[in-house]
């Protein structure tokens, strides 16, 4: 049986779900509405208008949050998948299940569970107040939504690096004990340029989502016109204007390709072999 | 041989794995500068007493001393041990020259000392200019040479070789047998080399060990496992061997296919039951009445240098390497000198 025809339902669920809305974005972000009712005409002047000033601006503002989430993920994280590949194996089946198991809970539902710990009367401050400490402002702040952003993409950094790790094989361990590499040698010169490849993927996969995130930055943030994501909701839902909602879309669209493009020049399996790589 | 150090001494090494015992009380003494081969079916327990040695194991009792110091107290990156791994074990991430390099970087060996070390093991290896090939673009003999390069260049004391010619063609395998007994002899370093190939544990070593099922079964200098196998198992393990039953009459006779033979086998009990080893390149084809017992010729295969003849005496099978054909269905005496018959003690039917 051609195995290859198995996959056509598939491409055309792609094709419906993806492919097509995306084409109507990129549509709607190339037309504005023509003198008569009903007709369209070709125009940049989303794309001049998404790149003036103001919204490169909230466009590198989105970048700098996304950055520093993925940064602490990553702090976090590694040392978080190190400690879990080094659990005896049925624990660590068990330390990820707990670590999965927030990602069935709504985000919706976890963004609120931290305004009520952050809020000004919320949890954290009862905490404080009884040890006698002063009262924290958290909520609404960038801070908050990084924190936002750790919480909900964490395991998107642990996971693959914790596989990577795993698939480190015992014997180059071994390997590099016996060639007279310490514990500590062992991880800088084997275990850890090994475990790049998780850590690239990690990165991306945590990156993307904080860059366009906006349930997030709304919630969390105070819902300012804090990062790109906003920005775009606010364009389709109301201010009603989706054809610069599109443009914005695209805008951030070739800027996350960008940077993922960037982020897999380090990674060291795809410079030497060409497998890998994104084909743009 | 010259009388050597001890170097290093291993007493009732046992090692379990949950509940199965691999190594079931090793008794073993390895000196300096000694060329001792471990020899043994697969599963035997070759790679978990390299284990041992090299650090990544613990044994489960015993005891196993270096220069005279307890070794399992030591971690194996601190010892005077390095290892060419069953699967080679090269740095995917590193190229050949980082790989071969890996040991004396640790050691903050100067650069220009490292290099020149590492461009002489890859000739020695033969794989001169391969330094900046990548691992994953080598064959697996290329692989396997590498490895051995990596550990040689820290000159060890003793390096432990787990099948590391396992994956080389025949006449390459050789030309490196060749290269890692003079290595071995001109650098003084010890060598525990492990393999399941008994003509490569023939040709290379001091001093065999053939294990089976986690035990010693017989240790010595090639030509006395060979010549004079402790039991069936090292008989049968060591070359191909006719293995019969008969009986000593007295020091220096043995009886069997109903015949007393001379032969230079003494110390068992009066009439005791024995299993006589003679090697097939030990017995000769004869005229039938120049034998010492006949037999009809069953099958006749050419093997490049000498033919197999089977000849079948009664309903028992002997195996016959000789440098002449016969016909088969023909009738023929069999010979074999006094010195060629092997008494070794009966090892049940
Ligand atoms: N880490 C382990 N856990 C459980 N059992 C093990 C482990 N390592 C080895 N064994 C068992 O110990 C026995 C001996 O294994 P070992 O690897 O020493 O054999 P070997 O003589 O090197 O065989 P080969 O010639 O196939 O390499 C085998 O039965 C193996 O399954
Ligand atoms: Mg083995």
């Amino acid at each position: 049986m051609d195995t290859k025809k198995l996959s056509y339902p598939y491409l055309v669920w792609i094709t419906l779900t993806i492919l097509v809305p995306m084409l109507l974005i990129f549509l709607y972000s190339i037309i504005e509405p023509g003198p008569e009712p009903l007709t369209f005409q070709f125009s940049l002047a989303h794309y001049l208008r998404a790149l003036d000033g103001l919204h490169l601006q909230v466009l590198w503002g989105s970048f700098v949050i996304a950055l520093a989430s993925t940064a602490a993920c990553l702090l976090i994280g590694y040392p978080a998948a190190w400690f879990i590949s080094r659990l005896r194996a049925r624990s660590q089946s068990q330390v990820i299940l707990l670590l999965m198991m927030p990602m069935w809970i709504n985000m919706l539902l976890r963004s609120y569970a931290w305004m009520t710990i952050l809020s000004r009367n919320g949890i954290l401050n009862s905490v404080l107040a009884f040890f006698g400490l002063p009262e924290q402002n958290l909520l609404y702040t960038d801070f908050a939504v990084i924190l936002g952003m750790v919480y909900n993409f964490l395991p998107f950094m642990i996971l693959p690096i914790y596989t990577a790790i795993l698939k480190v094989d015992a014997n180059l361990v071994d390997a590099a004990r016996d060639l007279g590499a310490s514990p500590g040698e062992t991880f800088l010169k084997v275990i850890f340029p090994l475990s790049i490849p998780g850590i690239i993927t990690g990165i991306t996969m945590v990156f993307l989502p904080s860059m366009s995130s906006f349930v997030i930055p709304q919630l969390l943030g105070g819902g300012q016109f804090l990062m790109i994501g906003n920005l775009i909701e606010r364009q389709y839902l109301l201010t009603g204007n989706w054809h610069f909602g599109s443009a914005l879309a695209m805008l951030l669209m070739a800027f996350i390709l960008l940077s993922v493009w960037l982020m897999k020049r380090f990674d060291p399996k795809s410079m030497d072999s060409g497998e890998g790589v994104i084909p743009w | 041989m010259l009388q050597k150090k001890p170097l290093i001494t291993i007493r009732n090494l046992t090692k379990e794995f949950d509940g199965e015992v691999v190594l079931k009380g090793i008794d073993l003494t390895i000196h300096q500068n000694e060329f001792v081969t471990l020899l043994g079916p697969s599963g035997c327990g070759k790679t978990t007493l390299l284990r041992i040695l090299g650090g990544f194991e613990q044994p489960s009792d015993g005891e196993v001393r270096f220069e005279g110091i307890d070794l399992t107290q030591i971690p194996a990156y601190k010892r005077e041990v390095n290892t060419v791994f069953q699967k080679y074990a090269l740095f995917p991430h590193l190229d050949v020259y980082e790989n071969i390099a890996f040991g004396l970087r640790l050691k903050k060996v100067p650069e220009a000392a490292i290099m020149e070390k590492v461009n002489r093991m890859l000739s020695l290896v033969k794989l001169d200019g391969f330094q900046k090939r990548s691992i994953t673009s080598l064959s697996g003999g290329q692989q396997q040479r590498i490895a051995i390069a990596r550990a040689l260049i820290n000159q060890p004391k003793v390096l432990l070789l787990d099948e590391p010619l396992g994956a080389l063609d025949l006449k390459l395998r050789q030309e490196m047998q060749y290269e890692l007994k003079e290595m071995q002899k001109e650098l003084g370093i010890t060598f525990i080399f492990v393999t399941h190939d008994q003509e490569e544990a023939l040709t290379m070593s001091d001093t065999i060990v053939v294990l089976n099922e986690g035990q010693i079964q017989q240790k010595g200098c090639p030509v006395d496992i060979y010549n004079e196998p402790n039991n069936r198992f090292v008989a049968n393990f060591i070359g191909e061997s006719n293995i019969v039953p008969g009986v000593m009459p007295m020091d220096l006779r043995v009886a069997f296919e109903g015949q007393t033979f001379h032969c230079v086998d003494r110390g068992f009990r009066q009439n005791e039951e024995v299993d006589v080893v003679i090697r097939p390149e030990d017995l000769q084809i004869v005229p039938e009445r120049e034998g010492a017992f006949t037999g009809v010729v069953d099958s006749v295969i050419f093997k490049g240098v000498h033919y197999e003849i089977l000849v079948m005496v009664g309903d028992r099978e002997y195996v016959v390497h000789a440098t002449k054909s016969a016909s088969i269905g023909s009738k023929v005496g069999l010979f074999v000198s006094p010195e060629d018959i092997h008494v070794m003690k009966w090892g049940g039917a």
